[in-house]
């Protein structure tokens, strides 16, 4: 397969802010603040990184993983699966509605295709992962799990069990990552509950640490993820710091947690797609 | 005095060994059955399939919340994790990572609860989990079962293996006798009659079987006639079993080790009152904790023994 170019990459980032914007704006609820601050890594795993099928495969023998642990920036996830090929680009039109397969927090009930898990509650899917890379080196299957947590998320304790247990099983296939925007739902981490030396904490864990210092930035996303990549399979389990400014790409949304879970109105929806150029059609 | 019970037994063994035995034999059968288990191996008695499969078996250290998790990521690429770990680290420690990351993901988890109930004994209400069957069985998805003695408990760790989805299965610490038949065959979901009888119906679940065939004996000697039925699937409930034995009786009388609320008599009752409003009376722990002692003395403190279950079918009666 042809690789996508870095203005490729960067191209598919502009319409999958579109679509978050769009679907948080049509049922004026959901959390665009951190999808758009995490639309490169998602753009860079599903269009560059991974090597995945659209047609989907619960187990997904042969194939790269991704876990979602943060379940609530489902607007940017949705946006790249269905970019994809995993379902039609107009089902975006349903997120969050009645009867829909596009829940609020992704989910398994409705059979979306591309999710494997429920997640919402925070803290979970690291383990999870865990479990599925284990599974991959059981059956020989040399492929990688990733999963993307919150920096507000490591204040769960169920993550620290998690990254002691994938360190002393050394779970190398593995490549987790923290959306480090520094940001949560009641204010900034740093005044809601300092995470201090986060990067510090990991390797005390015994997990390799991989900085990606602009994490909205594609070429240093591919590569941090190519570094990340490279530091797998040596018998550390990997984290990715990726620095984000949550609301990247919208200049009244950058930086702030006020967007964490609230939708643009009209005349601010207008505003924030004139910064971002149509590109792939919207849905 | 001796009674002449329908149901005798040689030998008493505790239900935790029943699990482990099955479990050894379900991977022995099933190369994609895997276990966990959070630094209780000896006492949930899976040391022998940690034995024979290491490869297969997950140490996870005292975190049962990333037990779960693990075994959730587990069944989505494939397996069919049996976790391990006492009743209540298996159930209230984790019931958010049970919600989210097995019940509402309809992942094939095995969640294997050991010393469940007042019977764990000496170590006293914060181990004796008697809210667990409540909490279990108001998930959708889950299945959950309570098996009655060794034999039933290695059948129902065997049948769970084969089938597919969410499943609770709560078993015990004390030795207890064992008085099903070794090469029963475990049917999920299916009420088993032991003892027929015309008068009340006693539905009794996990330990309290046996003391429900005691009773029956003690019920006889009075001239009273009671059917003594095993809900050992305590959701889904074999609506249909319990309906047909109490049109023919009239009353009924639940048995269990656990809480008055939530528990298996809340089931039947809801059943009876949908379908044949009759007389129910509870044998269950009256909305208190546990304290410490042995099995056979909080069963007597806390109203759970035969004798117990022979005083509720005489105000079932009297309600006739």
């Amino acid at each position: 397969m042809e690789k996508n170019s870095i203005e490729q990459l960067q191209s598919i980032c502009s319409q999958v802010r579109r679509d978050i914007l769009r679907m948080v704006h049509a049922v004026n609820s959901g959390h665009p603040g951190a999808s758009l601050g995490c639309t490169e890594f998602f753009v860079a795993l599903y269009f560059d990184q991974m090597n995945h099928n659209p047609a989907f495969n619960m187990e997904g023998k042969g194939e790269d993983l991704f876990f979602l642990s943060n379940g609530h920036i489902s607007p940017v996830w949705y946006s790249v699966l269905s970019r994809s090929g995993y379902f039609p680009i107009e089902e975006m039109k349903t997120f969050r509605k009645l009867n829909s397969r596009l829940q609020g927090h992704p989910a398994t009930e409705e059979d979306l295709p591309g999710i494997r898990i429920a997640s919402g509650s925070l803290g979970q899917g690291l383990s999870v992962a865990i479990g599925a890379a284990q599974v991959k080196k059981l059956n020989g299957d040399d492929r990688t799990v990733y999963c993307l947590m919150g920096d507000g998320e490591q204040q769960e304790g169920q993550v620290w069990e998690a990254a002691m247990y994938a360190a002393h099983y050394g779970v190398d296939n593995l490549i987790a990552t923290i959306d480090y925007n520094g940001q949560q739902i009641d204010g900034p981490t740093k005044e809601v509950m300092d995470l201090k030396n986060l990067k510090g904490k990991w390797e005390a864990f015994g997990w390799e640490v991989n900085e990606i210092k602009k994490g909205n930035d594609m070429e240093a996303v591919l590569e941090g993820l190519n570094k990340a990549k490279s530091l797998a399979g040596k018998g550390k389990p990997v984290l990715n710091l990726l620095y984000t400014e949550m609301g990247y790409g919208v200049d009244f949304m950058v930086g702030t947690h006020k967007w964490h879970g609230v939708a643009p109105n009209d005349e601010q929806l207008a505003n924030a797609l004139g910064q971002l150029p149509e590109t792939l059609g919207d849905y | 005095m001796s009674l002449d019970l329908k149901f005798n037994y040689t030998e008493k063994k505790d239900t935790r060994s029943g699990f482990g035995d099955g479990l050894l034999e379900a991977g022995r059968r099933n190369p994609k059955v895997v276990g966990l288990c959070a630094d209780l191996i000896g006492s949930l008695k899976m040391g022998a399939f940690q034995k024979e499969f290491p490869e297969r078996f997950f140490q996870t250290g005292i975190a049962e919340a990333n037990m779960i998790g693990l075994a959730a990521g587990m069944a989505t690429s494939g397996k069919i994790p049996f976790t391990g770990t006492f009743a209540n680290f298996s159930t209230g420690r984790v019931y958010d990572q049970i919600r989210q990351s097995v019940a509402y993901s309809d992942k094939n988890v095995k969640i294997c609860a050991s010393h469940a109930g007042l019977t764990l004994g000496e170590d006293g209400a914060t181990h004796q989990i008697l809210e667990d069957m409540g909490m279990m069985k108001m998930l959708p998805h889950m299945t959950v079962i309570n098996p009655c003695d060794y034999n039933q408990t290695k059948a129902a760790t065997l049948a769970i293996a084969e089938y597919e989805g969410p499943v609770y299965l709560r078993f015990g610490r004390p030795s207890w006798p064992i008085f099903t038949p070794a090469d029963q065959k475990f049917e999920i979901g299916k009420a088993w009659k032991m003892i027929d009888g015309k008068d009340v119906s006693i539905f009794a679940t996990g330990h309290l079987v046996w003391e429900a065939v005691v009773a029956e004996a003690m019920l006889r000697e009075e001239g009273i006639s009671a059917e003594v039925i095993n809900i050992h699937t305590i959701k889904p409930l074999d609506e249909e079993a319990i309906l047909e034995s109490v049109k023919k009786t009239g009353c009924a009388v639940s048995a269990e080790e656990h809480q008055i609320n939530g528990g298996l008599g809340d089931s039947i009752a809801q059943t009876l009152i949908r379908h044949n409003p009759a007389p129910l009376e509870y044998v269950a722990v009256n909305d208190s904790f546990g304290e410490s002692g042995t099995p056979t003395e909080l069963l007597e403190k806390y109203g759970l023994n035969a004798e117990n279950i022979v005083k509720a079918v005489k105000r079932a009666l009297a309600r006739k």
